[in-house]
């Protein structure tokens, strides 16, 4: 009796295993398909992507559509630009959010909890899109990086999470200790706090600078010389223009440009989104830690 | 976290505990303030500062005369809004939206959290994990760009229709595929990453519930039912709440870029038209008022959303 119910309760498990995996693996499938898919079109004859004739394998190989990127200025300034603005916005994001998490973490800062409650409001109460543009105009941001970079300082949800680290991955002893023995709050962030947050700190670097290289919306609002464009506002006239002809009857003029976003479409969300996953790999065993750290309360 | 307050109770132990010792307590630290003076600025200005610029909602808003000089308005913005013809095209794609991906989305990094944590290969998981995470890292104008071309007339999924008999159909130029699209690709996009935080909670849990449960007799599913799903209830509770706490702001960057003509019937939101009517065509008090609109019901959905969870489940925010 005993034994006939082990053994149905095993192949119930080995049934309930064998049904775990098959949706993983479609799951896996489904998130994959489209990726591979545009990887292998760029590598692809565009004329035989337009015929539906890729599937998943590159049909036609040809380096075509990368030749032609190389040769876009226009793609070459918003690469140059969108360098610039992750890497000076997320240097900018990283030292506000450290100047303001570390005094936070502290427990002896007198009115901590005041100075918490004025920030975290903000995740809630915000006054729009308009008023935040007319600032934005008003401070003379308009038309230069700092439009991209100075309104986005600190990401509010980023600070309580680096907070949250510095209260509860560094004994607090130690910072005791250091400051028996006369050490400076700059000298204890710099040479005892900052060396033992590195995971967190590659977390938030990601972090920022994906959210730097992802923005297009602040610079379509901001930025209105073409030479300053990130590459996000290129990519979305190359993608998008083909779209927009297609819905809107395109013209004689449009023809060779569409001709021409058709077939390096799928090399340009490559080349765009390349640099991004190269970091990943390097910060993701961190993820789970970072994104834990940030739900917790308090 | 507990070092940290027997800390500052050791602390408060040497410092006399008088009304003066705060101004001493301050000057002690006044290297901390001035840590602190660059961030707090950094919010007055640019979270504070678009708040007191909400007037202009109530103002007639004048660049010339700037926001104080505007002359005073009252509640025309707000009465020109709901009056308007598209008021109802607006509010209902905007809560339909987000009530559809509220019920359909929310529960998808749930259930992906539950099966990660049911597959006992470490490797395996491991690999699903890092797989369902990429999408998140993909900017949304490559987001849209990649939907275009799966959903255009020669893209991979009218081509399957095609082979199956089907007639191919112009997803993006027609007003009802628009949510079913803008949903379905968030979910692609955000389950993997979303999970993440299920999946710590996950492993959080005490396995000895699990042993317990096991010799009680209970099955697979009625281990995830009773012991995983109970397990993760609150982190549940709390982002749901933190969802509603956005619920009119749906993800209008990626609507405006899939915006067209054609599927605005089911695509314009409140927010896509803040950004049209008042960036593009200058209508700034008209449009604040409408934001503000937004931020309102956004509010007060936030609050009742709070307060009934703290009565029923006593998880709250706060």
């Amino acid at each position: 009796m005993s034994k006939q119910q082990a053994i149905r309760k095993t192949s119930d498990e080995r049934v309930f295993d064998a049904i775990v995996y098959a949706i993983a693996a479609v799951i896996i499938i489904i998130v994959l398909y489209p990726l591979l898919f545009i990887v292998s079109a760029s590598f692809s004859d565009p004329a035989k992507v337009l015929n539906g004739e890729v599937w998943l394998l590159p049909k036609g190989v040809s380096l075509e559509a990368y030749t032609n990127i190389l040769q876009n200025d226009k793609i070459w300034t918003g690469y140059r630009n969108t360098i610039v603005y992750t890497v000076v916005g997320t240097l900018i994001n990283i030292i506000m959010t450290i100047l303001a998490a570390y005094p936070l973490s502290r427990p002896d800062l007198p009115g901590r909890g005041a100075i918490m409650v004025l920030i975290t409001l903000t995740m809630f109460l915000g006054g729009g899109l308009i008023p935040t543009y007319l600032l934005v105009k008003d401070l003379g941001m308009v038309n230069t990086m700092w439009a991209l970079i100075v309104p986005g300082a600190i990401a509010t949800y980023n600070l309580i999470v680096m907070r949250t680290y510095f209260q509860t991955s560094i004994p607090w002893e130690l910072q005791e200790a250091a400051h028996m023995d006369g050490c400076s709050n700059w000298r204890l962030l710099f040479s005892v706090i900052l060396p033992l947050s590195k995971p967190i700190l590659a977390v938030m670097v990601l972090f920022y600078a994906v959210g730097h290289w992802n923005s297009y919306f602040s610079a379509l609002i901001y930025i209105r010389d073409e030479a300053l464009h990130p590459l996000q506002l290129v990519l979305r006239e190359i993608l998008m223009i083909s779209q927009s002809a297609a819905v809107e009857g395109g013209s004689v003029g449009l023809e060779d440009q569409i001709l021409l976003a058709e077939s390096i479409k799928f090399a340009v969300i490559i080349v765009s989104t390349l640099p991004v996953l190269i970091m990943y790999p390097f910060v993701q065993r961190h993820f789970v830690k970072g994104v834990m750290i940030g739900s917790i309360k308090g | 976290m507990k070092s940290a307050q027997e800390g500052a109770a050791a602390l408060s132990h040497i410092q006399p505990k008088r009304g003066s010792s705060l101004l001493r307590n301050i000057a002690k630290r006044y290297d901390l303030y001035l840590m602190l003076l660059l961030p707090i600025a950094w919010y007055l200005i640019f979270h504070y500062g678009p708040l007191y610029g909400l007037q202009i909602a109530f103002k007639n808003f004048n660049p010339a005369k700037g926001i104080i000089g505007s002359p005073w308005e009252g509640f025309g913005h707000f009465e020109r809004f709901f009056n308007s013809y598209y008021f109802w095209r607006l509010l209902w794609n905007t809560v339909s939206i987000n009530l559809f991906s509220l019920l359909i989305a929310f529960p998808v990094p749930i259930m992906l959290a539950l099966l990660v944590n049911e597959i006992r290969s470490k490797t395996f998981s491991k690999w699903l994990q890092n797989i369902t995470y990429i999408p998140h890292f993909i900017s949304v104008v490559v987001i849209v760009g990649i939907l275009n071309v799966f959903l255009s007339p020669t893209g991979p999924i009218n081509m399957l229709i095609e082979t199956f008999g089907g007639t191919s159909i112009r997803f993006l130029e027609v007003a009802g595929w628009f949510k079913t699209i803008f949903i379905s690709s968030n979910i692609w996009q955000n389950m993997g990453w979303q999970s993440i935080i299920y999946i710590a909670a996950l492993s959080g849990v005490n396995p000895q519930l699990y042993e317990a449960a096991k010799m009680d007799g209970a099955s697979r599913l009625r281990r995830i039912w009773h012991v995983s799903l109970p397990g993760i209830a609150p982190v549940i509770v709390i982002l749901l709440i933190l969802d509603i706490g956005h619920f009119m702001n749906v993800g209008f960057e990626k609507i405006l870029l899939m915006q067209n003509n054609l599927n605005l019937e089911s695509s314009d939101v409140i927010s896509t038209f803040v950004y049209t009517t008042g960036i593009l065509k200058g209508e700034y008090s008209y449009t604040a008022a409408i934001g503000l609109f937004n931020s309102v019901i956004n509010l007060i959905l936030l609050l009742m959303v709070n307060r009934f969870a703290r009565k029923t489940s006593e998880t709250s925010l706060w």
